[in-house]
């Protein structure tokens, strides 16, 4: 019962904030605030296979994609007859549904994905992941550049605007407390005993494939709505938005943040996606200079800004490890 | 019929023949001993039988069910668990949440339950949690649940190790060198409490040793290995007195 009052209190303050946001701080930074929703999700999600199980998927950006275009697809196609279907809702509410379904077509398609690339290589020991997702993510690229009805390479254009803030924070509400709830589980056990020892989570009865597939699978999935929502804010999609510097920035947001850690992930995303902004101004200097600060950031917390320091868990209490 | 049979087991690495025709057949209940000098190849016998390894000839069954072909996972499943000689520990969980996973493979929650953590999840974690300190209280460990594992002195890790084990519910437990890194004092106090777990439990234990007098005063039975053959099996004293062994132990010495 109580769940369901903060639900409702956090969906009045998104509403409440999503009419007067824009006003108080500009079109500029309300963009910013919606990029930063944004890789929130990518980073969280990627932080469930990268920190929590210990994986090295690398592709996280073909997924994303992935939900990108279908969604929007779903919506541009699709849009017109589902309007018809809910004609009877208020224009607000029709869009919401819209982006619904463009956001579930997205999180299926990406989780399809996801199992396609997850069950060849994660059968394997070693670093297929990180081979295969590198490869998958340029696929996409190639594929989507090579499909006319989605624009290829002029890209996707005419996609309604649908997402805003208050859908974009749902999202990340949504997407952080269902990633801590999964890791505070039984599966959440498991994802890190296999990041911790895999034959030891064998001989426990942990069947470690099935886990490291479905910890990618869900990443993918979430990675998927992202990628909706993207879309759906944008109203233009291109394969240059997908590029492997995306993935890599996704994976630099957790690492900065401290792998393993949810509120590092979501601390890493707000901290690149506004650097990243900040240092458009150098132009060329700007990988110069997110270099060099990546590099000092590792020289002073190798373990990231927060470490494995999380905010829920009693394993606070321990003695420092040492 | 055995809980625990293996028939004619042997396992090659490469020219090196580690496990050479083996038979060994557990009865329930047993507490039974297999020991044997350095390389005998006790840890490989683990291996096969655990699933990390298929004997090249051979078979292995489970209470009645051929095993010697299945997963690590499939086989801990349905009632094999063991210990490590070099302690695999998951290292950045805390003790309790070592105990916890064990069990992983028995849990009734599904993803839906864990995502949106419902009441059904907050039960059965709620019950998992009072029946991983009632074990951790067994082995003297509760006063130490929500430390990391890896912060634990080696004795603690291996009595870690060992209640992780029982908490999966084993029907057969192997246990590798249990006490190794012990001084005689813990070691005695070890093998009384793994005599009081069989029994407690109702469990089949086979224990590895290369250290002869840990286990004679635990094991009823004990089998005795090296170069990867069975030179001996009986009884504690039929073992101390057979000539084969004491050759084996002067010779391995
Ligand atoms: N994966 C492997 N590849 C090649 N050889 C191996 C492998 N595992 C074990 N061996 C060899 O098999 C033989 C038996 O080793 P094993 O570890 O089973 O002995 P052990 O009886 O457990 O010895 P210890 O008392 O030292 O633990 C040794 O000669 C070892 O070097
Ligand atoms: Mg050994």
């Amino acid at each position: 019962m109580r769940k369901w009052i903060y639900w409702l209190v956090a969906i009045a303050a998104l509403a409440g904030l999503q009419a007067s946001l824009k006003g108080l701080i500009g079109a500029y930074n309300y963009q910013i605030v919606i990029l930063v929703g944004i890789n929130i999700i990518l980073a969280v999600s990627l932080n469930l296979i990268n920190g929590v199980t210990g994986q090295f998927s690398i592709g996280h950006a073909g997924f994303y994609a992935v939900g990108a275009y279908a969604s929007a697809s779903v919506v541009f196609y699709g849009g017109p007859s589902i309007r018809a279907a809910v004609a009877f809702l208020p224009a607000m509410a029709q869009d919401g549904v819209l982006l619904l379904m463009g956001s579930f077509a997205a999180a299926i398609t990406a989780g399809l994905a996801g199992l396609a690339v997850g069950i060849p290589s994660l059968r394997l020991r070693g670093d297929y992941l990180a081979i295969v997702t590198l490869g998958f993510g340029e696929i996409i690229r190639v594929l989507i550049l090579n499909l006319d009805v989605i624009g290829g390479s002029r890209g996707f254009s005419g996609i309604p605007q649908l997402s805003n803030f208050f859908w974009v924070y749902l999202a990340v509400l949504i997407t952080i407390i269902s990633i801590h709830n999964l890791v505070h589980s039984s599966y959440g056990r498991a994802f890190v005993s296999v990041r911790d020892d895999e034959i030891a989570a064998e001989a426990m009865g942990v069947d470690t494939t099935r886990i490291k597939v479905m910890s990618f699978v869900i990443s993918s999935m979430f990675a998927g709505i992202a990628g909706s929502l993207f879309g759906h804010y944008t109203m233009y999609l291109h394969p240059n938005s997908f590029l492997f510097t995306t993935s890599f920035n996704i994976i630099i947001m957790i690492v900065i943040g401290g792998l393993g850690s949810i509120e590092g992930a979501v601390l890493g995303a707000i901290l690149i996606t506004i650097i990243l902004e900040v240092f458009r101004e150098f132009g060329a200097m700007r990988l110069v200079n997110f270099s060099i600060l990546l590099v000092l950031i590792m020289l002073y917390r190798p373990q990231g800004l927060l470490g494995t320091w999380t905010l829920f868990k009693k394993r606070d209490r321990a003695a420092p490890a040492n | 019929m055995g809980i625990l049979d293996i028939k004619a087991c042997t396992k090659r690495f490469g020219g090196l023949v580690a496990v050479k025709d083996l038979n060994m057949a557990l009865q329930p209940g047993d507490l039974y001993g297999l020991i044997g000098p350095n390389g005998a190849g006790k840890t490989t016998i683990f291996n096969l039988i655990t699933g990390v390894y298929a004997p090249d000839e051979g078979s292995i069954e489970l209470d009645g069910t051929a095993i010697h072909r299945w997963k690590p996972a499939a086989i801990a499943r349905l009632g094999m668990s063991r210990t490590f000689q070099n302690i695999r520990l998951f290292q950045s969980m805390t003790v309790l949440e070592n105990v916890k996973l064990a069990r992983h493979m028995r849990k009734k929650q599904g993803l839906f339950d864990a995502i949106v953590r419902t009441e059904k999840l907050k039960e059965e974690e709620k019950e998992v949690e009072h029946d991983a300190y009632e074990l951790l209280k067994i082995f003297n460990l509760d006063t130490r649940a929500h430390e990391l594992a890896s912060n634990l002195p080696y004795g603690s890790q291996r009595r870690l190790e060992i209640t992780r084990a029982l908490a999966t519910k084993p029907k057969v437990l192997l246990l590798d060198e249990p006490a190794a890194g012990m001084n005689p004092q813990e070691a005695r106090e070890l093998m009384r409490l793994i005599q009081w777990s069989r029994d407690q439990f109702q469990i089949t234990i086979l224990l590895v040793e290369h250290n002869m007098q840990v286990v004679m005063g635990v094991c009823e039975k004990i089998q005795v290995v090296d170069y990867g053959e069975t030179i001996a099996l009986g009884s504690p004293r039929e073992i101390q007195g057979d000539p084969k062994v004491i050759e084996a132990y002067l010779g391995g010495a």
